[in-house]
């Protein structure tokens, strides 16, 4: 489990975050959603310590991040895998050796094993056959599963996921939303997935943490989030006329 | 952020870099790497300079030393003291500032923009270390023999000149660079070529590892990087 306690994060005097205490459920997918500039990126890369809170605590499951030695941390970081909203391939590589890079670097495995591992992970994410294009001759969505493949070669306890559906069309979007799911539950990683999308919230959020304007405004699960009254999240939600239909025909079966 | 602050940031970025890297093999992979984006890509360039500058620096030479009381081997002389100490390793150095160091800029610039720089990060790899210390290396270990090149391209540019235009003659000209050589030029020459490469390896280093923004950034960046590159190179060289 991930605990959040009281955390502050501020840029040039501007705060950003604004005292956020929240946990993310062990072996679930949780979500972080809110509008843009509520600072769900800069809480997703507090979490993974790209930035470092002026204040509070993050801890996993009990150890506080900020508190590590040089030592912890390597060891930490090689237990978290991050899915960034680009990708980030390093693009002068191909698909096998980005997804072997983590196992290059951080284990004494032989070529034909980490070889094996990489072919495992890519045919779990459907991309077989892929091992020697480069990033640059992959569509939006074969990018987006090269750099899942790469967060979960080493096994990681965790996974970030920071907007994994932008610019993806809806097909490949729910795609890449199932995928993350069944990975979450084969391998039982805590995912925390900073999105607004919202067919990803009703059809994978199992527990969805809403901020506004830098402070957390709602927590709750893809369920909670139909009858909420919570006049932030229902205007941010069910901004479009889709999702309120799909909120009425949703509590009208539930009654 | 005054210069000051990047002065300091700067070599807080130096502190990151020498750190022993994570994993040999990686390392020297990317070593190889760099000497030949940094070193032997920047061959054809330094060749062809070096030899039409050299003649150049004959040819300006003679034309101005043309007297009767002026033995035409002083071309020779004067020429290789110019070609050593001062165009083999500062011109071309700052050549080799505008053309690595514009490509490191754009490269680790375009790491950042595309969060590949954050992704290193957050697997517990020192970007920094395996990024720039390779950089580092390769200007330092390959610059020299570069340099050197650009000395014996330059001469022999002299000479080619002199001969085709028959300003001096081939002969005047090789016992002008005979003429009082002294060994301690090259290593002066080379001194200044190792401080040179540090500065080409790090200041477009740091300006785009440190890059915000998108493109546009990335292309001012490097502009700067180039820039300040040249600028620490003249003073250096001055000093």
């Amino acid at each position: 489990m991930i605990e959040v306690k009281d955390l502050h994060k501020g840029f040039n005097g501007v705060e950003v975050l604004k005292g956020i205490s929240t946990s993310f459920l062990a072996g679930k997918t949780n979500l972080i959603i809110g509008q843009s500039g509520s600072g769900k990126t800069v809480f997703l890369k507090s979490l993974i310590g790209l930035h470092v809170p002026e204040k509070g605590t993050i801890s996993f499951d009990g150890r506080i991040n900020t508190a590590f030695s040089e030592q912890e941390k390597m060891q930490w970081r090689q237990e978290i895998g991050m899915v960034f909203q680009g990708s980030a391939l390093f693009d002068s590589q191909t698909v096998e050796e980005n997804v072997m890079f983590p196992l290059k670097m951080f284990t004494k495995k032989k070529t034909s094993e980490m070889l094996d591992r990489v072919n495992t992970v890519l045919k779990r994410v459907n991309l077989e056959n892929s091992n020697k294009k480069l990033p640059a001759e992959l569509s939006g969505g074969m990018q987006k599963r090269v750099a899942i493949a790469r967060a979960i070669v080493m096994n990681p306890k965790y996974l970030f996921c920071d907007e994994p559906n932008s610019g993806l069309d809806p097909q490949t979007a729910i795609v890449i939303d199932n995928l993350i799911q069944e990975i979450t539950e084969e391998f039982k990683i805590t995912t925390v997935i900073n999105t607004h999308d919202m067919n990803s919230v009703i059809e994978i959020g199992e527990k969805i943490v809403f901020l506004n304007k830098g402070v957390k405004a709602w927590e709750g699960t893809n369920k909670d989030i139909f009858s909420t009254d919570n006049e932030a999240v229902v205007s941010f939600v069910y901004s479009s006329n889709l999702l309120k239909k799909v909120r009425d025909v949703y509590l009208n079966e539930t009654k | 952020m005054t210069y000051l602050e990047h002065v300091g940031k700067y070599f807080v970025m130096l502190g990151r870099v020498f750190k022993k890297p994570q994993k040999p093999l990686i390392f020297y992979q990317a070593l190889l790497k760099e000497i030949e984006d940094l070193g032997i890509k920047s061959l054809g360039i330094i060749m062809f300079i070096s030899f039409f500058i050299g003649g150049v620096i004959s040819l300006q030479t003679a034309l101005n030393l043309d007297s009767p009381f002026i033995p035409d081997s002083l071309i020779g002389f004067a020429a290789k003291r110019s070609i050593i100490l001062e165009f083999a390793p500062t011109f071309c150095s700052i050549i080799l500032a505008g053309k690595v160091g514009s490509y490191i800029t754009s490269s680790l610039g375009t790491m950042r923009v595309t969060e590949q720089i954050d992704a290193l990060e957050v697997m517990g790899i020192n970007s920094l270390n395996l990024l720039v210390l390779p950089k580092i290396i390769a200007a330092l270990f390959f610059y020299p023999f570069l340099i050197l090149l650009a000395m014996c391209l330059g001469i022999f540019g002299g000479w080619v000149a002199g001969v085709l235009s028959g300003l001096f003659t081939g002969a005047d000209y090789i016992i002008g660079l005979q003429t009082d050589f002294d060994p301690f030029l090259i290593v002066y020459a080379l001194t200044k070529t190792l401080i040179f490469s540090f500065i080409i390896a790090t200041v477009p280093s740091y300006h785009g590892y440190y890059v915000k923004g998108g493109s546009i950034a990335v292309g001012r960046a490097s502009t700067q990087a180039v820039v300040w590159t040249t600028i620490l190179i003249v003073v250096a060289n001055y000093i």
